[in-house]
């Protein structure tokens, strides 16, 4: 397995003066913190100075080579990057079609692709000299990430998850508590990824002085979908650089799943400008295409605003915000980056959905043939990749983001295959 | 000239000070907002502020955000709430103005939504999430329909940004007492009236203070420098204990009861 790793020398994260944050491609979002007619900052005044001071110190963090070594060190010896871009031969065989790479987040410390945005926040916060932090967490992994960093940094964390999320993670609840994080229940609207936000933003408005807002994804007002998008694209920039060395060029395809989207765009912005790279982003279509059975604004919603961004959602024609679903926590929002739909609206990015039973199987069939328990936020990937694949040429490559570990999904599973509602699959119990 | 502008130039001649209670449309429904409007307005509100219900209400406190859910579990449209909306201002009730967030403006329209806001006898906006630097086509909107737009200075908010959020106001400034979200606090920040003084030196605008203010003596405190108060949940959580028609008109009571102890702390 050894031989599967990338001879790391020509990665770049070897060398600790080299600039990840530095743009790979377009100028988006702008000053006004656009992605063309998507973004800007729908928030109440009294947030406007974070965003300024947020603003201004990535601008100076980024330019700042101390903060690059810092972040690069805390990247390769505390998270383990970089992370091997692995051949999944057999699933690959099972599929029958071009060959399957998967771009292993699952092996970061903590299990998810989450921390690489939380270690740099985290260095954001300790520049700004604020000294609490708050985040919102679905599936756990991003409130994980947030209370390791905040516990490596000596930071008091505070998470707000909702009710239904904490029933369905509750492995990742234990950790935080164990990390020193306080889990505040949210128990407002559909106590899920939503809810947490609107929580965050509300504790943010009254703290607002002493707090930093560790957002975990791509959304939010800007320059958040901006600064999680760089901290992410290690992701993107990696499996670049990682294609070229074991394939000999860039791969045919890129998929990754989107919730928020963060582990979605931090793979495809390094490969914007890859115009033979075709790009992949996968909603949760849940149990199917009518309204609050899913949560997959890019595919059935349309541009309106939450949680301070103009962006794809899913709204009533009064502009209140529609309940979605999908089994995984991590995608179960009606909301998603800003940078996404422009990226669908300049057709850079084709953006699809996987239903909950193809999510299943395709968690099924990774375990059974990779040994590898995904995600399910990530599992929804693998399915349409093998999709991808299945129509395209043995000679040809597709990597997915596989972004998380499926360990803290355990229990769920268990419990959707006890109430039958988990699809037969050759090895189920 | 919105019929805020008149409002304000009234009291002024008159040297006194508004009093502008919120009220959640549509909680429990909107026959019983429209008592509600009609009683504050006669006890000492001089100015209603509508709530128009959201699900995802950042800016909002407990009290705020029950209330918009009941209001939303009760199935209230939009266009039930422009209806009563209108029947208040044809039979003189009045003046209001709406607080809504920008993601139902947009969703509805920005002109439909100034153009049936105007039609409906509204007379201005407050829109939370609109901050300043974002608002520019609404803004011109509403100048196009005579309709004001009252913008936000918090505490956070630097100075030369209030100045400049002074000069997109309309209407009224209003002042945000505090860091943080709606809902009753025992005490105001110490800093409140140099805040609110320094600021009535930049403008000409009158300037109301709300958030936190629930109490006759903070209100008194609150209008000896500025000219006028806003009272949210103190009125909400005071309106949702009407859950039967017995209970209403006691409610109803208590609220006119409520509005005239305010309006006469503030003269």
């Amino acid at each position: 397995m050894w031989s599967n790793r990338p001879v790391l020398d020509t990665i770049g994260l070897m060398n600790p003066t080299a600039n990840y944050l530095a743009p790979a491609a377009g100028t988006v979002p702008n000053i006004e913190g656009r992605f063309g007619q998507f973004g800007g900052r729908y928030v109440p005044e009294t947030l406007i100075f974070a965003l300024d001071e947020l603003t201004a110190a990535y601008a100076e963090a980024k330019a700042d080579p101390e903060f690059q070594r810092e972040l690069n060190d805390l990247w390769q010896n505390y998270v383990g990057r970089p992370s091997p871009l692995y051949f999944a031969a057999r699933l690959t065989q099972a599929v029958g079609g071009a060959q399957i790479w998967l771009k292993r987040e699952d092996l970061n410390h903590t299990g998810a692709h989450k921390i690489n945005n939380t270690l740099g926040q985290a260095l954001l916060t300790l520049r700004m000299g604020k000294t609490r932090v708050i985040a919102e967490t679905g599936a756990g992994q991003h409130g994980v990430a947030t209370a390791t960093a905040c516990a490596r940094f000596g930071l008091p964390c505070v998470v707000y998850m909702g009710e239904e999320d904490i029933r369905r993670q509750a492995p990742n609840v234990f950790s935080m508590k164990l990390l020193g994080a306080e889990v505040r229940p949210v128990t407002s609207g559909s106590r899920t990824l939503r809810d947490a936000i609107n929580e965050a933003m509300r504790d943010w408005m009254s703290s607002v002085e002493q707090t930093h807002y560790i957002i975990g994804s791509v959304v939010g007002p800007h320059p958040f979908p901006m600064i999680v998008r760089d901290f992410q694209s290690v992701i993107g920039r990696e499996a670049r650089e990682q294609s070229i060395e074991r394939i000999g060029r860039l791969p045919d395809a890129v998929v990754a799943c989107v919730g928020g989207g963060s582990n979605a765009a931090g793979m495809f912005y390094p490969f914007i400008e890859d115009t033979g790279v075709a790009l992949y982003g996968i909603e949760a279509g849940g149990r199917g295409p009518t309204p609050g059975d899913h949560a997959s604004p890019l595919s059935y919603g349309s541009p309106g605003i939450l949680h301070g961004s103009y962006s794809y959602v899913m709204q009533d024609e009064d502009g209140q915000t529609c309940d979605v679903h999908s089994m995984s926590a991590g995608l179960d929002y009606p909301g998603v980056g800003p940078e996404h739909s422009y990226w669908k609206s300049v057709g850079r990015v084709e953006y699809r959905y996987c239903e909950d039973t193809d999510a299943m199987r395709a968690f099924d069939l990774l375990a059974q043939t990779e040994g590898i328990l995904p995600a399910l936020e990530s599992a929804h990937a693998i399915s349409q990749a093998m999709r991808i694949a299945a129509e395209r040429k043995p000679t040809e490559n597709v990597v997915v983001c596989l972004s998380g570990r499926g360990d803290k999904d355990a229990g769920e599973v268990a419990r959707l295959r006890a109430e039958g509602k988990w699809p037969n699959s050759q090895c189920a119990p | 000239m919105s019929s805020v502008d008149d409002l304000f130039a009234d009291l002024k001649r008159s040297g006194r000070k508004a009093l502008i209670p919120f009220v959640t449309a549509g909680d429990p429904d909107l026959a019983f907002t429209a008592d509600v409007i009609r009683t504050l307005l006669k006890h000492g509100g001089s100015l209603c502020e509508i709530g128009i219900p959201y699900s995802d209400p950042i800016a909002d406190g407990p009290i705020i955000q029950a209330s918009y859910t009941r209001a939303l579990q009760a199935g209230i449209r939009l266009r039930d709430i422009w209806h009563m909306l209108g029947q208040l201002s044809s039979t003189g009730v009045g003046p209001c103005v709406t607080m809504v967030s920008y993601a139902i403006v947009y969703r509805y329209g920005l002109e439909t939504y100034v153009a049936e806001a105007k039609q409906r006898g509204v007379a201005g906006m407050i829109v939370p999430d609109l901050p300043v630097d974002e608002s520019e086509k609404f803004s011109q909107l509403c100048r196009q329909h005579d309709l004001s737009l009252i913008q936000l200075v918090t505490p956070t908010t630097p100075r030369d940004r209030a100045k400049r959020i002074a000069a997109n106001s309309s209407g009224f400034l209003y002042y945000v007492s505090v860091a943080g979200i709606t809902g009753e606090r025992r005490d105001l920040p110490t800093n409140l009236v140099e805040n609110v003084a320094w600021l009535k030196s930049q403008t000409e605008l009158p300037i109301c203070i709300g958030f936190g203010i629930s109490q006759p003596e903070q209100a008194r405190l609150a209008a000896s420098v500025a000219d006028g108060v806003i009272v949210g949940s103190a009125f909400v959580r005071r309106m949702a204990e009407a859950t039967t028609p017995l209970s209403r008109a006691k409610t109803l009571d208590e609220l006119a009861k409520f509005a005239r102890e305010l309006a006469e702390s503030l003269q």
